[in-house]
C-alpha cells in the first residue's frame, strides 16, 4: 500500500471513533495522571488489513525456520549449557507477554484519546502472539532437545520457583496498580524501550553462538513488533508531559521503572549470555559492553535524555549507579553465583565454569578469578556426588553466605554492603539498594511527596520464597515442588551436564537438611543481634564471603 | 598503491554435541509432554499446551502469591471482577482453539478475501450500476455499522481481556477484540473505497446517522451500555449471547446479507459475511463459556440465577436497538424478508442460545 493510501486510510478509520452521549466507558483502572490536556497523536498510521497479512508473512518466515532446524538437526549442535537455561527464560517469559496484553486496557481507560486506542489494541493482539509463539517454541525445545525435564513442567516451575517469581514482577508490573506507572512507564517507556534491546537482540545473538538459530528467529520477529509498541509510549509519555501535574509522577515513575527493570532484566540475561555461553572468543561482546551499547547509548543517550527538553527529570544517577554495579560491583556475576548456589531449587542444569571460561572472564572483568575463582573452583569439584551437600549447604567449604532477599525486586542482596534493612509494614525487610527500599517504603504508597496517590498499587505476596519453607526438610521441598525425573527419585536440576544416571544427584543427597529462610530469622532476632548481623552481612562479599571473624569482632 | 590490511573475521565455532532427542536414555528422557495441566482429551492439542497456564493462578501452581496490588491490595485476575462463580474456571477452552498462527492466517485470509472482492469490482465497475436507493442504505446505514464493531471491539472485549481469571477466556476475548476491530476498519475503508467510485455518494454520512439519526440512537445507546459495564462476564454476555443475535445477526445476516445482492450489490455481502463468520467463531466461544458457567455443578443455579436477571436488563435495551432500525427494511423497493420475519430468525438464535444454558425469556420478545 502506497503512504499516500496509508494516510488517507489511516485518516478514515478515524471516523469509527465517536463521543458517547449517553453512557462513557467504564473507569476500570484508576490512575492519578491526568490527560487533560492532551495532544493527539498515533505516530504509526497502523491499520489492521496490512497488519494481518504482515504478521502472517512474518509467522511464516518463523515456522519455516522452525521445520528447518529439526530436518537440519539443529540439536546435534546447540550446547546444552545454553539450553538449560532456556529452561529458566522460556518460562518466565510468555508470562510478561500475554501481560503486555492485558495491559493495553490499562491505557487506553486512561489516556483519552481514541487515535492512540487504534495502535493500544493491535498491540494487545500483538502480545497474544508473543506468548503463544514463545509457548511454542519451547514446545519445539521439549520434543527436540536432549533434557525435556525442565521444559515440561515449564509453567508450574514458573509459579512456584524462586527465580521464576524474579520474572513474574516483570510481568505483574505491567497489569497492576496506577494504570499509567503499570501500562505505560514501566511497561513501554522503560521495558520494552530499554530493555527488549537486551533480552530480544542481544540474547537472540548469543543463542546463535551456541548452535541455536530458533531463539534469534522467534525473538527477532518478536522484536519487529516492538518498534510499534515503543512508538504508543512514546506518544503517550508526550501526551502526560503537557500536564505540568504529571511531572512528579513520572519523576517517581521511571526511578522505579528503570531501576526494577534493571535489577531483573540484568540479573537474568546478564547471568544467561556470560554463564550460559561456550563462546569465549575474546572479541565477542560481553554483557557489561553489550548493555553499555543497548542500554546506556541506545537507550539513555539517544531516548531517554532527549527528553528533558520536555521538562522530564532523568533518573541519571539510576542509570550510573545500575552500570556501576554491573561494571564495580559484579552484578550480574554475583547473581549467577547465586543462582548455582541454589542449584538443587531449580528446575534447570547448570554447568560448573571450566579453564576457558576463567581465561575469558578474567579478560573481560579484570580481577574476576580474584572474587569469583575459586568459588567456581568449589562448584566444579563439589559438582560430583561425592557424599557432600549441594554447595548450598557446604557453607563452610564452599565460603558462601546464602543471602537476605530484596523485598521489592526479590533478587537477593548479593552487593552485600548496599544492604538496606528497615521496618515497613510492621515486618523488618531487608533491601538491595536504597532505590529499592524507597519504591517499597515511599513510592507504592497512597501519598507521595505530601501529594495524595489514591491509585498508586501495592508490593504485595510472599516476597521471601524462603519463608514458604522455612524448617522444611530440603526433600520435602523438592517434592513439593515438583523438581523430580519421571524415576521418583533424580533431581531435575543437577549441578553439571553429565545425564549418566549414575553421576545425577538423587532426592537422598538432600535428605535430612533442613531449609531455613534468612527473612524469618532476621525477624525473630533481638534489636542488638539484627544490628550485630546486618553489620558483619554488610562487611562480606565479593562472591558471597562472609565477613571475616576479626573484622566481626 | 594502497593497501589494506584485512582483519581476521571472528565466528563462533560449530561444535557437535550431539545433544538431541534420543540420543541417550536418562530419566525424563522421553517426557515430552508439558506434564502441569490434564488436556481435556487423551492428548494436549498445540492450542493447550501454548495457552493453559500461562496466566498463573494461586489455586493452581502459584505459590507466592500475586506481587503487586492495586491501591486496594488485590491484585492478578479476582474472582470477584464477576458475579459468576466457577468451580473450575480453567475447564472453559476456545472451542476455535485460537492462537497466534491461526489468528493471523484466518485474519490475513478474510483482508485478502474483502480486498479481491472490492479489487475486481472496482475493475468490473460495479458499484455504478448498483441500486440507488440500495446505495443509500449503503452510505448511511451499513456504514454506520462499523461503529458498533469498532465499540464492541474496543471498549467491550478489549476491556473485558484484562479480567478474566483464565488465560483462555482472556486470549478469546482478545481474538474476538481483533475480529471486531478488523471488521469495523473493513466496513469503514470499504466505504471509503465506494465514496471513491461512486460520485454523490457521501463517505461521511454515516457519522451523523449514527450520532443522531433516531433510527439508530437505540442501537448506539445500548452499544454504550456495554461499554459501559465493569462485571466482564456481563458484558461478555450482554453482547454476545443478547446483543449479537438480537441486533447484530439481524441487521447482518437478516437484512444486508438478504437484499445486497438483489440491488445489484455483491460485495457488501462479502464484507458484511466474513464479520458474520467472525461473530459465529465468538458466539462459540460465549456459548461454551456460559453453558459451562450455567451448568457448574457447584453454581450453576446461582450462576443461571444472575444471568436471568441480566436478561430482565440487556433484552430490553437489545429489542428496543433491533426495532429501532426497522425503518430501513422499508427503505428499498426489493423486499426479501419482512422485518418481522428477520426479526423472528434472529429471536430463535437467542431463544436456541438460551435453551443451552436452561435459560428462558418470559417477556415478549
Amino acid at each position: 500500500m502506497s503512504r499516500a493510501s496509508i494516510t488517507k486510510s489511516h485518516e478514515k478509520i478515524q471516523e469509527l471513533a465517536w463521543e458517547p452521549t449517553f453512557v462513557s466507558p467504564v473507569e476500570k483502572f484508576a490512575t492519578d495522571y491526568t490527560f487533560e490536556k492532551a495532544q493527539k497523536k498515533d505516530p504509526l498510521k497502523q491499520i489492521l488489513r496490512s497488519y494481518f497479512p504482515m504478521e502472517e508473512e512474518k509467522d511464516n518466515r518463523v515456522f519455516g525456520a522452525m521445520d528447518g532446524a529439526i530436518r537440519g538437526n539443529m540439536f546435534r549442535q546447540v550446547q546444552q549449557r545454553w539450553m538449560e537455561w532456556q529452561k529458566l527464560f522460556l518460562s518466565i517469559i510468555p508470562f510478561p507477554e500475554i501481560s503486555a496484553a492485558r495491559a493495553m486496557p490499562l491505557v487506553i481507560n486512561a489516556v483519552p484519546n481514541p487515535e492512540v486506542h487504534n495502535g493500544l489494541a493491535i498491540q494487545m493482539i500483538d502480545e497474544v502472539r508473543h506468548s503463544t509463539i514463545q509457548m511454542n517454541l519451547k514446545r519445539l525445545y521439549m520434543n527436540h532437545y536432549i533434557d525435556p525435564a525442565g521444559f515440561d513442567n515449564t509453567l508450574k516451575a514458573f509459579q512456584n520457583n524462586y527465580a521464576g517469581t524474579i520474572g513474574r514482577q516483570f510481568g505483574e508490573g505491567f497489569i497492576t496498580g496506577d494504570a499509567i506507572t503499570a501500562a505505560n512507564v514501566y511497561l513501554t517507556i522503560v521495558a520494552e524501550t530499554a530493555f527488549t534491546n537486551v533480552l530480544f537482540v542481544a540474547m537472540p545473538a548469543e543463542a546463535a553462538a551456541n548452535g541455536d538459530y530458533l531463539l534469534p528467529t522467534v525473538f527477532h520477529s518478536v522484536q519487529s513488533d516492538e518498534s510499534r509498541h515503543i512508538s504508543n509510549g512514546y506518544s503517550i509519555i508526550l501526551m502526560a508531559l503537557s500536564d505540568e501535574r504529571n511531572r512528579q509522577l513520572l519523576e517517581r515513575d521511571l526511578r522505579y521503572a528503570w531501576w526494577n527493570n534493571h535489577a531483573v532484566v540484568d540479573a537474568a540475561i546478564g547471568t544467561f549470555i556470560e554463564y550460559g555461553t561456550k563462546d569465549r572468543r575474546k572479541d565477542r561482546d560481553s554483557y557489561a559492553e553489550m548493555w553499555r551499547r543497548w542500554i546506556y547509548d541506545d537507550y539513555y543517550r539517544s531516548y531517554l535524555v532527549p527528553l528533558e527538553k520536555y521538562g522530564l527529570v532523568i533518573p541519571h544517577d539510576l542509570v550510573e549507579e545500575a552500570w556501576n554495579r554491573i561494571w564495580n560491583k559484579g552484578y550480574v556475576h554475583e547473581v549467577a553465583q547465586f543462582f548455582a548456589t541454589g542449584w538443587a531449587a531449580n528446575y534447570w542444569r547448570i554447568d560448573p565454569m571450566d579453564d576457558a571460561d576463567f581465561e575469558w572472564f578474567e579478560h573481560k572483568y579484570p580481577g574476576w578469578y580474584n572474587k569469583y575463582g575459586k568459588w567456581w573452583e568449589a562448584y566444579s569439584a563439589m559438582s560430583k556426588r561425592n557424599g557432600h551437600k549441594p554447595i548450598m549447604f557446604e557453607g563452610e567449604a564452599a565460603n558462601y553466605e546464602y543471602p537476605h532477599r530484596c523485598w521489592t525486586c526479590m533478587v537477593p542482596c548479593l552487593i552485600r554492603e548496599d544492604t538496606v534493612v528497615d521496618e515497613v509494614d510492621g515486618q523488618v525487610r531487608t533491601y538491595c539498594s536504597e532505590t529499592c527500599h524507597w519504591t517499597d517504603a515511599v513510592a507504592f504508597r497512597p501519598e507521595y511527596e505530601g501529594r495524595p496517590t489514591p491509585s498508586m498499587g501495592r508490593l504485595t505476596g510472599k516476597r521471601e520464597w524462603e519463608s514458604l519453607y522455612h524448617g522444611w526438610d530440603y526433600a520435602d521441598v523438592i517434592r513439593d515442588l515438583g523438581y523430580l525425573r519421571d524415576d521418583g527419585k533424580t533431581l531435575i536440576p543437577q549441578p553439571h551436564l553429565n545425564l549418566d544416571p549414575k553421576e545425577m544427584w538423587t532426592i537422598d543427597s538432600v535428605e535430612g537438611i533442613t531449609m531455613q529462610s534468612p527473612n524469618v530469622l532476621l525477624n525473630a532476632m533481638s534489636p542488638a543481634e539484627r544490628e550485630a548481623h546486618i553489620a558483619k552481612y554488610k562487611r562480606g562479599g565479593p562472591a558471597g564471603r562472609p565477613a571475616p571473624a576479626e573484622a566481626a569482632a | 598503491m594502497s593497501t589494506t590490511t584485512e582483519q581476521a573475521r571472528s565466528v563462533p565455532k560449530p561444535v557437535f554435541t550431539d545433544a538431541e532427542a534420543g540420543a541417550l536414555e536418562f530419566p525424563s528422557s522421553t517426557s515430552r509432554h508439558y506434564n502441569y495441566f490434564t488436556p481435556a482429551k487423551r492428548r494436549a492439542t498445540l492450542y493447550e499446551d501454548v495457552t493453559v497456564d500461562v496466566q498463573p493462578d494461586p489455586e493452581r501452581h502459584l505459590s507466592q502469591g500475586w506481587l503487586y496490588g492495586f491501591a486496594d491490595g488485590v491484585g492478578g485476575y479476582p474472582h470477584e471482577w464477576t458475579t459468576l462463580k466457577s468451580s473450575n474456571w480453567h475447564e472453559f477452552l476456545d472451542p476455535n482453539e485460537e492462537w497466534e498462527q491461526t489468528i493471523y492466517r484466518n485474519n490475513a485470509n478474510v483482508v485478502r478475501q474483502v480486498q479481491q472482492t472490492v479489487a475486481n469490482a472496482k475493475a468490473a465497475g460495479s458499484f455504478l450500476t448498483e441500486n440507488r436507493s440500495w446505495l443509500s442504505v449503503l452510505e448511511k446505514h451499513v456504514s454506520a455499522w462499523a461503529h458498533v464493531e469498532h465499540g464492541i471491539g474496543m471498549y467491550v472485549y478489549t476491556a473485558c481481556q484484562r479480567d478474566a481469571p483464565t488465560n483462555m477466556i482472556n486470549n478469546a476475548l482478545a481474538v474476538a477484540a481483533a475480529h471486531k476491530l478488523r471488521f469495523a476498519q473493513d466496513l469503514i475503508l470499504y466505504n471509503l473505497e465506494v465514496s471513491e467510485q461512486v460520485p454523490d455518494f457521501d463517505g461521511s454520512a454515516h457519522r451523523a446517522v449514527w450520532q443522531s439519526d433516531p433510527l439508530w440512537q437505540p442501537t448506539r445507546e445500548n452499544v454504550e451500555q456495554l461499554t459501559g459495564t465493569r462485571d466482564w462476564a456481563e458484558a461478555f454476555f450482554a453482547t454476545a449471547i443478547v446483543f449479537e443475535p438480537l441486533v447484530g445477526e439481524l441487521f447482518r445476516s437478516h437484512f444486508v446479507m438478504q437484499v445486497a445482492a438483489r440491488h445489484g450489490d455483491y460485495v457488501t455481502p462479502t464484507v458484511i459475511g466474513v464479520g458474520e463468520a467472525d461473530a459465529g467463531r465468538d458466539r462459540a466461544g460465549a456459548r461454551r463459556l456460559f453453558s459451562l458457567l450455567a451448568n457448574d455443578p457447584e453454581y450453576g443455579a446461582a450462576n443461571r440465577a444472575v444471568m436471568t436477571n441480566w436478561l430482565a436488563a440487556w433484552v430490553p435495551r437489545s429489542v428496543a436497538a433491533g426495532r429501532g432500525l426497522q425503518p430501513i427494511w422499508s427503505q428499498l423497493s426489493e423486499k426479501v424478508l419482512t422485518f418481522d420475519e428477520s426479526m423472528r430468525r434472529a429471536k430463535t438464535t437467542f431463544t436456541d442460545l438460551l435453551s443451552e444454558f436452561g435459560l428462558t425469556y418470559d417477556k415478549e420478545l
